[in-house]
Formats: structure tokens, sequence, C-alpha cells
């Protein structure tokens, strides 16, 4: 019968749980834990801010698809870690944040860096936990595991006071990890009255979202794209469901769609909604979104069935399970007018992004940089990218070819997200580099990780678009404030290759590179971290552009920015 | 204090029923919920639930009574209640529920 504290106890579950590697800070009220922790076998990577140390562990989790760790201490470490949760909530990413505390006796008296991190957590996490005893440990933290990657996944805090963790506990056996459950299974009723809608439609359209690119649903939605001649569209994090290049791929819709995407929306009449949650800037104005469509939507998280539009079909179960199902019930359609139709709105309104052959532009830069990766490491390398215009540019021309291989903060939209995350995924994912597609903005809300990521030898390549201002915001300053650039421009300007060799992290310009494919292939190729910093003063708006508040089917598609209006119902017509 | 009116009008509105774990949190989890989506609760009632020993040893179930005001955002807003992992059931009661009558009581 073992006896053991309960930071112990804690090590040893999460051994067991096949924890390899775990960010934090360490502080007084996770003292015990860190002792603790110095007798194991998992690599502990000291992070220089817990929001680093949550953005570690969410960028490890979002490569691996697994729940991944970080650690800080009670108030100003809890609390640093809030935002990379909130990140996680909206995102969707399964971590387990492990919080010191004040000793129980303590709480409630405003005891030193004591502050109410269970009731600060509630609204970011998908649940949390406040320990109570050592004994109780042995539940908690395997649970703490099973909710984060079970079903829709998440966060999860784990608040552990300080007696907690050195109080002793006996107990007869380790209790089992913590594994996801089972992912719920279609209700056949509900996949029959989809399938009956779908194979009733003329002109239906696919939606993939993060949820279908986590559960592995892409094959099922190839499928039926092939078989049903459904073309596709997806939001920022279910890019790479699809084949980049396949004639039915829209790409992504939204705000930063190309034309064809959002005006294929226009003209469906049936929307079939695959592990999404209609946010705001995938579908604009609710109220205008797919006007004339149908609404089959599928999502494991049942909440989200009715939430932003009813339905008139729903299964409420894992998505991959869920098209497959629908893959065997539908019949092979050919639907030829509307595929014609799609690969001609592709042609016609496809992206065309200015600059793309020029490696040293803020369009061309990421192309070469894809092409280079490639080069070094085959064409499916991770990518995690910042807040901003440079994310948008990534998500409109990074060859995506498989899910899950870009890493960015959809819901929050958290500057700072970039470089912890790629430095976690270049953790999870050793042998291979991992870019970091960042702006001067972004990269300085956690230029910080600079240190962690060469400290950790983290292959991490920083492809940083250097502006000097925050491009985003000033884009919709030029665009929608009348021009009237506020707040928005940095006039003291860093020398980013210098501050990164201040690091001891290699760095060059891409200016004084003769050939800049060549420059970054090799840069990729070598070991551990490196900064590339390409100026990109003089970069073009993120077209198109739906003005926020407007419209999917009004968009601003010119510098000059007029809104343009995508409708094209005739032609729609002719495919009835 | 004057006794309770046991004539006062009962409270209209719809009633959520929960059986919730019973430990510190659960309550300010519950509501909180439904201030975020900004929906308005009417009427809160708990007590913790005999005889259930928690799987915990922390104190067993409770029971949760809202009162709600009938909103086409019910059926929504109940699914997320749903998701929490200190819900283990819910019931909805829209014919409202005694415990009500009795608070209101109270007020007369
Ligand atoms: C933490 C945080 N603060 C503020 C914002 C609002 N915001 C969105 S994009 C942006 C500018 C980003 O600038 P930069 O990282 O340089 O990228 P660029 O747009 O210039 O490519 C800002 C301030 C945000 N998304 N996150």
């Amino acid at each position: 019968m073992p006896t053991l504290t309960g930071a112990e106890i804690i090590v040893r579950l999460l051994e067991r749980q096949g924890i390899e590697f775990l960010a934090g800070i360490p502080g007084g009220a996770n003292l015990p834990l860190y002792d603790a922790l110095s007798h194991s076998r998992i690599r502990h990577v000291l992070a220089r801010h817990e929001q680093g140390a949550g953005f570690i562990a969410q960028g490890a989790a979002r490569a691996t698809g697994r729940p991944a760790v970080c650690l800080a201490t009670s108030g100003p470490g809890a609390t640093n870690l809030l935002t990379a949760i909130a990140d996680a909530r909206l995102d969707s990413v399964p971590i387990v944040c492990l919080t010191g505390q004040v000793p129980s006796p303590m709480l409630g008296v405003d005891a030193f860096q004591e502050v109410d991190t269970y009731g600060l957590a509630i609204p970011v996490t998908k649940h949390c936990f406040l320990a109570r005893s050592p004994e109780e440990l042995l539940r908690i933290i395997p649970e703490a595991f099973r909710i984060a990657a079970s079903g829709r996944p998440g966060p999860v805090l784990v608040d552990l006071p300080r007696d907690v963790q050195t109080g002793l506990a006996s107990f007869d056996a380790w209790p089992e990890p913590g594994l996801p459950d089972a992912p719920p299974v279609p209700d056949p009723l509900a996949v029959a009255r989809a399938a009956s809608l779908i194979g009733q439609s003329r002109r239906p359209l696919l939606l993939l979202g993060g949820g279908a690119a986590r559960s592995g649903a892409h094959r099922a939605a190839r499928l039926l794209m092939e078989r049903c001649g459904l073309p596709a569209v997806s939001t920022l994090h279910g890019l790479g469901c699809a084949p980049a290049d396949h004639p039915l791929n829209l790409g992504m819709l939204g705000m930063h769609a190309a034309r064809a995407a959002n005006a294929a929306l226009e003209e469906c009449d049936l929307l079939l909604a695959v592990g999404c949650r209609l946010d705001d800037r995938a579908t604009g104005r609710m109220d205008r979104f797919c006007p004339d469509a149908a609404l089959v939507h599928i999502d494991i998280d049942a909440a989200e069935i009715g939430k932003r539009r009813a339905t008139q079909a729903a299964v409420a179960a894992d998505a991959r399970l869920a098209l497959e199902a629908l893959a065997e019930s539908l019949e092979p359609a050919p639907r030829l007018a509307w595929r014609v139709r799609v690969t001609t709105l592709g042609e016609q309104w496809g992206l065309r992004p200015p600059g793309l052959d020029d490696p040293r532009s803020a369009y061309g830069v990421i192309a070469a940089a894809a092409r280079a990766a490639a080069r070094t490491d085959g064409p499916d390398v991770l990518v995690a990218t910042d807040v901003g215009r440079h994310q948008m540019r990534t998500a409109q021309v990074w060859p995506q070819v498989r899910p899950n291989r870009l890493l960015t903060s959809g819901g929050l939209g958290t500057m700072g997200f970039g470089l912890p995350a790629a430095i976690g995924a270049a953790l999870a994912e050793p042998g291979r580099p991992v870019l970091c597609v960042s702006g001067d903005g972004s990269l300085l809300m956690n230029v910080q990780e600079l240190a962690t990521a060469v400290e950790q030898g983290a292959r991490v390549k920083i492809l940083l678009m250097d502006n000097g201002c925050l491009g985003l915001v000033r884009q919709q300053q030029e665009l929608f404030m009348g021009g009237r650039t506020f707040g928005s421009g940095f006039s003291a300007r860093a020398d980013y290759v210098a501050l990164a060799r201040a690091f001891g992290m290699p760095a060059f310009d891409l200016a004084a590179a003769a050939d800049p494919e060549t420059a970054m292939a090799e840069a990729f190729a070598a070991p551990g971290p490196c900064l590339i910093r390409c100026a990109v003063e003089d970069e073009p708006h993120v077209l198109p552009m739906v003005p926020p508040g407007g419209a999917n089917c009004e968009m601003i598609c010119q510098e000059a920015g007029t809104v343009e209006t995508i409708t094209a119902k005739e032609a729609a017509h002719a495919c009835a | 204090m004057p006794a309770p009116d046991a004539n006062a009008p009962a409270p209209a509105g719809t009633v959520l029923e929960l059986t919730v774990s019973n430990h510190p949190g659960v309550m300010s989890q519950v509501c909180g919920l439904f201030a975020r989506r900004a929906f308005n609760v009417e009427g809160v009632a708990c007590l913790p639930l005999p005889d259930a020993a928690g799987e915990d040893g922390g104190g067993g179930l409770s029971r949760i009574w809202l009162l709600l005001r009938e909103d086409q955002r019910l059926v929504q807003i109940v699914r997320q209640v749903e998701k929490l992992h200190d819900v283990r059931a819910t019931r909805l009661l829209p014919g409202g529920h005694p415990v009500f009558s009795a608070l209101a009581a109270h007020l007369a």
C-alpha cells in the first residue's frame, strides 16, 4: 500500500498518463510539486511567462490531439495563465492546467498570492477542480485528463492548495489513466433525415470546421465531395480537410474568404456544417448567411446545434462517424450543373493574392517559405501563426495538404500565441521544423519565449513579417475609420535580428539573402531555432474582406476599399 | 417577522430542476452560466439531497431549482447547462414547482 505526498501522487499520475514534458514556472505555492518533478523522467520546460507555458501546452496539444500540461503558481501565476486557457476553451484544445494555491486553511483570508483561481477559471475552462485532499487527487487527476479529451475537447484546471501537495495519502492501487470517452455515435434516424435532405438538394455545400479536422473526418469528407458532387468550404481550423488544389474546394469562408467561397454559400440550397460552431467571422451577418439554404448541422457538442441558427436536420455526434454514416446512406449523385458552377466560381473568383511570385513580398514570402519547407521536410510541416494580417495571409496561401497542421488562435484571436505554440509543437514533434509566422506586434507579446526556444533547442523557425505597425488594426482604420490611423503605429522599432541574437538565437534579414527561398530552406534544415526577418512595410491589405458586421456576400475586393456585392443568382438558377 | 402567507400566488414560469454535485462553486458555476448568456433567472432554491453519499465523500448531491421565464433560448440554455460536469441530471418543469410558491409566501 503506497503512502505518498499529494505532489508525488500527481507526478506519478502524470507519468502514468504518458506525459513526456510540461511547461511552467515555479513559485511558493507549487514548490512541493516542483520538488516531486525533480525526481521524475518528465521533462520540465521552464517558460518565461505563464502565458507562454499555457501556449506551449496548447501547441503540443494541437499538434498531437492529446492533452498537454502546464503549471503555474498561485496568484499572478494563475492569472497569467488565464488568457491561454480562454484561448484553449474557444478553440476546443485539451490542456490540463495545474495551479498552486495557498494552503487550504488560508483560503479566503487574502493570503500572500491568493486569488480565487477556481472562480476566475469557471467561465474560461471546460471544467475546474479545487483539490481538497491528497486522496482526492487519485480521482481528480485522471478525471481532468478524461474531461479535457472527451467529446468536444477543452481546458481543465486543477487548483492545488499547498497542503494538498504536501499531505500524505495511503492507497491500495493506482487508478487507470484518464482516457477520452468513446466518441458519441450518430443516431441512425438523425442520419437518415440528414441524408434525405441532402439527397433532395440540388446545390449542397459542405462546411468543414475544426471538429471535422480533429475527428479525422477528412477522408469521409473527400468521399462525399467526389461521390455526391458536394463542394466544400472550410473554417480557419477546418483548412486541410479538403485538398487545397481540389476543384471542388473553395477554401476558407467568411471575412477573408475568396469571393468564390462566399458566392457558393450565397447560391447553395443546403449547407452541411460539420464540426463548426458557425462563428460570426465565418458567417458574417447571420440573417443573411446562406439565405436559400437548409441547414444540416453535425457537431459533437449538442449545445452548438441551434445556437446560432435553427437546423432542418442535426446529428449530435462525432464528425467522422457521422460523415461516414452519411456517406453510406447517400446514393452517388453527379450534380453536374452544380459542379460546373462551382468550378467556374473557383476559376472566376478564386484567390489571386498580389506578389505571390515575389519572395520578399507579404504574400510571396509565405509561398516561398512553404516551398522551402516542403523541400526540406515534405509538404505537411506544422505552421503556427500569430494574429493579424500575417495570420490571414498564411490561412489564404499556405498549401494545406492535411488537417490539423495549421496552429492558430481562431476563436480568441490572441496575439502572442504563435511563438510559444510553435515551441510546444516542436517539442511534441521533434526532428521536424515548426514554422512560426508572426508579426512585430504579436511577437512582442510573448517575446520572452525566445529564451525558452533557445534553452530547449526547439526547432522553431520564426518568419517575422515586420511592418512597424499593428497591421490588421491599421487596415481596419484605413478602410472603416476614414483613414485615421491612430494608436496603431510603432515609432520605436526594434532590430529583431539583433534581438534574437541577444537571446542566442541565429537570425538574419531576408533582404540580405541573395536567394530568399534557398536561405529559408537552409535555415529550416538547421537544428534549433532561428528568426528570419522580412520587411513588409509596403504590404497590401488582406483582401477580400467582409466589413465587420456585414453580410458575407458584400466584400471589399480592391485596395480602394469599395464594397462589391457578389451575388450571382441568375447563374444559380441555371443549375436548378 | 410575519408568518408566510399560504395563499400567496405561485410565481409564474418554467422551473429547471438540476441534480448537481454538492461542492463549493457549483452554484456559482450554474448561475454564472445564465448570467454570461444574459438569461434572467427569476428565482433560485437549493438544498442538499438526503442520503446521497458522494463518490468523493465530499458531500454528495444537491438539488437546484431555477425559476425561468419561458424564452425561445430555453432549450439552448438547458443544453449548455447539461454540458457542465457537475450537473448530473436536468428536468424541465413547465408547470413550475411548489418550492417557489412556498418561497413567495415569505414575500407576501
Ligand atoms: C492580445 C491582443 N490584443 C489586441 C488584439 C487586436 N489586434 C488584432 S490584430 C492586431 C495587430 C497585429 O499586429 P501584428 O502582430 O504586427 O500583425 P500584422 O497585422 O501587422 O501582420 C491587433 C492589435 C489582439 N488580437 N490580441
